[in-house]
């Protein structure tokens, strides 16, 4: 794919969006693709979450945070540069096949990411989703206004910067917990466990995007699996990235 | 036209590549990028007796040109293999070889011996050098009598070709070569993972859940090829080479020294289409050199 757009979008974050040739695959918010990265010094593709598409220009967008060699030089690239994409990889979440009325959709860090796509799709069906996301401080949320196009955004910094201070799970808007049917989260696992422990105390509804280490993308490595109550170790690569907080042996 | 067929005892291959197992799945995985049908052969995913769960996460460490990884052998055992895998993967019209492993001596032969049942698997691939699990795997390919003794008792469960796998973490790789020669192998492929480990500074906490991982890609090439052209003097049956290998100009190396045939394991992750290119590199290499035969190539080494 050519790289139509490369733009800084925070202090360690760029705004990737590559232009498909032809028209664009079927694709659901959640999914991933697999990035070959331009530099010899590293050898793996980069799973990225699928951040927004464009079907009218067949444009994908990735945000992807800088964290070192492999993203820097994603961040590197140039408009016409050329990249190896796989995509669309893995499962995304449900919207599609449960019925949702009032979302919340959770993200922490670039877990923020597949939550655009998710409130777009939202959106076009006339459901206004509630976003809620967190961050270390107010700089480190990402695209603030984009999500505002979509969503209500509520937020929690850990330096009280922005929003509510102290971690999502904290956040006002969780004291009635009849507000929302169904949860969708993305971000680093400590926050994605806490989200998932108050859906289960709350009896809502939750889904998790995790983002396990991965090689192959495909499910054919067996290296970035999680452990589900049915079937044991699974490939979140292949199985997921997204899964129903009832399927993860993370309470028991 | 060039001749790409290659034998590995009396098992023809349309051509000298092959899959490395654990990288290609089941080879249905690969399906939607590559015809798996051009392929020389497919060895799929280690197989045991009985399910294994493998290890915990993380599994996976990246290094420089190279990775770790700490699978453990998960599998959902050779009778699941045998009802639920077995009948998608024999409509390939290439050769489906399996990968058994066990953790001890009887599991390895019985494993074997249900697999010998199977018309449409035409081998196997013993693996005693898995680095990621506590028992067997690389405990039985470290010692030339314990490698013998796994090799001698699979031999008489299983009666067509048996390749046996070969670890690189010994001092001397060709008297573990001839060992298993000594007990009946049809063949040897080299090499499986060398043992490395991966620490995160920060955290001061190993990255793997195992501490330490078996490394594979790029990296290992050069110590590949060293223990590829040992052991194809070493011994008189074919020698499948392997550690590395991301290009035909690679598989060609590993020719050059002395493979018969070649697996590509880690580039796998990287091109999914890879295995393919390769063939078709191979033979553009051959054309440009004005060879009539990949055999013209092998152990050719001026």
């Amino acid at each position: 794919m050519l790289v139509a757009d490369n733009r800084l979008v925070g202090p360690c974050a760029t705004l990737l969006t590559l232009q498909y040739p032809g028209e664009l695959p079927e694709m659901v918010a959640g999914q991933f693709a697999e990035l070959q990265v331009p530099t010899a010094k590293v050898l793996l593709r980069r799973p990225i979450s699928i951040h927004a598409i464009d079907r009218e220009r067949n444009l994908v967008e990735f945000l992807i945070q800088i964290v070192g060699e492999g993203t820097q030089s994603l961040a590197e690239l140039k408009q016409g540069d050329k990249v190896n994409v796989l995509l669309p990889l893995g499962n995304g979440f449900s919207y599609r096949t449960t019925h949702v009325a009032r979302p919340l959709l959770i993200g922490g860090g670039v877990g923020v990411a597949p939550l655009l796509f998710l409130g777009q799709k939202f959106a076009a069906h006339g459901i206004r989703p509630t976003f809620l996301f967190g961050g270390r401080t107010e700089g480190l949320i990402l695209r603030k206004e984009e999500f505002r196009k979509y969503g209500d955004l509520f937020m929690t910094t850990e330096d009280g910067s922005a929003g509510e201070k102290g971690f999502v799970t904290n956040h006002s808007l969780l004291m009635d917990s009849e507000s929302f049917d169904r949860i969708f989260a993305c971000g680093p696992t400590p926050m994605l466990k806490a989200v998932a422990k108050w859906a289960k105390e709350h009896e809502t509804a939750c889904e998790v995007s995790l983002e396990h280490r991965m090689a192959c993308g495909i499910g054919a490595c067996l290296c970035c699996v999680e452990d589900t109550a049915d079937e044991g170790n699974v490939c979140v690569c292949k199985e997921g990235p997204v899964f129903n907080i009832d399927r993860l042996k993370w309470f028991n | 036209m060039v001749q790409l067929n290659t034998k590995i005892g009396s098992l023809e291959l349309k051509n000298p590549v092959m899959t490395a197992s654990g990288t290609f799945g089941y080879g249905t995985e690969y399906a939607d990028f590559m015809d798996i049908n051009r392929l020389g052969a497919i060895i799929v995913k280690g197989t045991t007796l009985n399910p294994r769960q493998g290890n915990a996460y993380p599994r996976m460490a990246e290094t420089p040109s190279g990775m770790l990884n700490a699978v453990g052998l998960q599998n959902k055992g050779v009778d699941y293999f045998v009802d639920h895998i077995y009948p998608e993967v024999r409509k390939f019209q290439t050769n489906v070889i399996v990968n058994v492993s066990g953790s001890c001596i009887e599991d390895y032969a019985q494993c074997a011996s249900i697999i010998n049942t199977l018309d449409d698997i035409p081998a196997i691939e013993l693996n005693i050098s898995c680095p990621n699990v506590k028992q067997g795997g690389m405990a039985f390919g470290v010692r030339p009598e314990s490698a013998a003794q796994v090799v001698s008792a699979v031999r008489k469960a299983y009666d067509k070709i048996l390749i046996v796998k070969l670890s690189p973490n010994v001092t001397d790789i060709t008297e573990i070569a001839r060992a298993v020669e000594g007990a009946g192998a049809d063949s040897v492929s080299l090499i499986n993972t060398m043992l490395g480990m991966a620490i995160d500074a920060e955290k001061r906490k190993p990255i793997l859940s195992t501490i330490t991982g078996g490394m594979s890609g790029p990296a290992v090439k050069p110590v590949a090829l060293r223990m590829v052209w040992q052991t194809a003097k070493a011994v008189k049956i074919p020698v499948i080479g392997l550690g590395g290998i991301c290009s035909a100009t690679d598989a060609i190396e590993f020719l050059l020294a002395g493979a018969s045939a070649i697996q590509i394991g880690t580039a796998n992750f990287i091109d999914p289409a890879i295995s393919e290119k390769v063939v078709d590199g191979i033979e553009e290499y051959l054309t440009r050199h004005g060879f009539n035969s990949v055999q013209d190539i092998i152990g050719a080494l001026e």
